[in-house]
């Protein structure tokens, strides 16, 4: 893509994921925050027009104020800014579980037309994979719980794929109807943002279906860049670059940020 | 009565070949010195338990001390793989290693039925994912079905861990023994009370401990070892005492990506570091 905003900014991929990631969040919502672009993102929204947001860490760090990009979901600067901090069966049965948390935020190794999420195994065996990934964490529930999830993930036909080798974390299953009858509370995934644009359900069929592209890229792109024959919406947003406040904003946080030079 | 004893002392008495080891702290207050003095003891055939393996069961797999693995989330935080586990799981390097994968909210409520000396807990959740149907340990399923009793709804149940040995780290003891740790708190106090027998490393050992809002407390009587270790969960941190040593989460990364490059970082910051006080994990970041 085009790496020059509007007013001549240069900018990068991961900085145009963070805005459009951080403008998906409304001031005063509560949040429930991975670490790495989610953390980003939802930190730029504070930072900017969300300064109410809520953000929860599973660290059990309820209402953490970082003035920088934490590496990890346990750094200390969460426990000495939070509003809470409550123990680790705690925030997943009292806080996740009944659905109090406004908004989940993911990431994907692999991910399928209806949102459904790998982050165990790449492979058709599990006990013999080609690769392990890390597994599941605190997402099988998020996604199962949060009022609505949002997904960040960069988008290639090796992570956009046809079906998912494991599922991790439930998106919209096998399609309309599937999530109440799994007992999955939450409303699902509400939007995939790529690095090329982003994804909305389609509201019958609950397929993904592209609904807006960064400036220079073209739905074909996006449809290359999926292992599956990608729908598109009849009209396909083009979505604003970063603003010159949020990439200063973005930068700032990562300029404050020890020893780190950028969002991982 | 907790005894204060030294590191070696604690591990050779509490934790034994073939054991069941919950070394806990959720990225905050992780037993580090505590898995280092486990290589150097050289113990074998563990069944490790953890939410999060992170770097420490890395290590204590890539030594060659662990058989079996319960997890729910097997990566170095905001870095990436766990080299030494992908090994050990796509090429059983050292050895196989046996998985037992839950997710966190699996984990955190099998702990707390642990500690409650229940058989089992309930939750939401597991409903058309992959791992409700994915074999424990034992073979048979790790997550099975449920009917309330009282709406005839349709739950989850996850077994009860109860660990041989749990191993965390702390602020601070008193010297009768007892226990305060605070800031992220993690499952901790589940692990302890659900373990059979349990050790603490501690920052510091104080005349008395200072009441704190949102501290948990263990009792003396509810803790077989104590063992004085400043810095003892380097490179993770004590709150009030240390900063998490995000350099040496990066640098783990190349350490453990290569077998030989691991196995000079073993000889030289473990077998040939025997002052267990974090000094071993602040060299691994300069290592060429």
């Amino acid at each position: 893509m085009s790496p020059a905003a509007a007013n001549g900014t240069e900018f990068t991929a991961d900085e145009m994921m963070t805005a459009c990631a951080a403008r998906a969040l409304r001031d005063g919502m509560t949040c429930f925050v991975g670490i790495g672009l989610p953390s980003a993102a939802a930190n730029l929204a504070r930072a900017t027009h969300a300064p109410g947001l809520v953000l929860i860490y599973e660290s059990g760090t309820i209402g953490a104020k970082p003035g920088w990009l934490p590496l990890s979901i346990g750094d200390g600067v969460l426990a000495e800014t939070a509003d809470a901090v409550v123990s680790v069966p705690e925030i997943f049965n009292y806080w996740l579980q009944p659905g109090r948390i406004d908004v989940g935020f993911l990431g994907a190794a692999q991910l399928d037309r209806f949102g459904n999420i790998n982050t165990t195994v790449i492979g058709s065996r599990y006990a013999d994979p080609k690769v392990r990934l890390p597994g599941a964490g605190g997402a099988p529930e998020i996604a199962a719980f949060c009022r609505e999830v949002i997904i960040i993930v960069r988008q290639s036909r090796r992570s956009f794929v046809e079906r998912v080798d494991f599922v991790t974390s439930v998106g919209y299953g096998t399609g309309r109807g599937d999530r109440e009858r799994l007992g999955l509370t939450g409303a699902g995934p509400r939007k995939v943002i790529t690095d090329l644009g982003v994804l909305e359900p389609d509201p019958v069929t609950c397929e993904l279906t592209l609904t807006g592209v960064y400036p220079g890229v073209t739905p074909e792109e996006a449809k290359g860049a999926t292992g599956w024959d990608l729908a598109v919406s009849g009209s396909v947003e083009v979505i604003d670059a970063p603003s010159p406040a949020e990439l200063s904003a973005l930068r700032a946080l990562q300029a404050m940020t020890p020893g780190g030079e950028g969002a991982r | 009565m907790a005894q204060i004893v030294s590191l070696a002392e604690a591990v050779a008495a509490a934790i034994h070949d073939g054991d069941s080891v919950a070394m806990e702290g959720f990225t905050h207050l992780i037993p580090f010195a505590a898995g280092h003095e486990l290589i150097r003891q050289q113990r074998r055939d563990l069944t490790l338990i953890r939410m999060t393996p992170d770097v420490i069961y890395d290590q204590l797999i890539g030594a060659g001390c662990a058989s079996r693995l319960i997890f729910s989330w097997g990566g170095n935080p905001g870095v990436g793989s766990l080299h030494r586990f992908r090994d050990a799981v796509e090429n059983a390097w050292p050895g196989p290693l046996q998985l037992e994968e839950h997710s966190h909210a699996g984990m955190a409520n099998r702990y707390a039925a642990g500690a409650a000396g229940l058989p089992f807990a309930v939750l939401r959740g597991y409903g058309g994912t992959g791992l409700d149907g994915l074999p424990g340990l034992d073979g048979q399923p790790a997550v099975r079905p449920i009917t309330c009793p009282f709406t005839g709804e349709r739950l989850t149940a996850v077994a009860a861990l109860t660990p041989d040995v749990a191993v965390i780290h702390a602020q601070q003891a008193d010297r009768a023994g007892n226990v305060q740790l605070w800031g992220i708190t993690g499952v901790q106090k589940e692990a302890v009370l659900g373990a059979r027998r349990s050790v603490v490393t501690v920052e510091e050992i104080v005349d008395v401990l200072a009441p704190r809002a949102q501290a948990v407390v263990l009792p003396s009587w509810t803790v077989d070892y104590v063992a004085h270790v400043p810095g003892g969960a380097h490179p993770s941190y004590a709150l009030g005492y240390s900063q998490r040593d995000n350099d040496y989460y990066v640098a783990w990364d190349a350490i453990s990506r290569d077998r030989e490059r691991f196995l000079r970082w073993l000889k030289t910051d473990v077998f040939g570091a025997p002052d267990p006080a974090g000094l071993a994990g602040a060299r691994a970041g300069e290592e060429g």
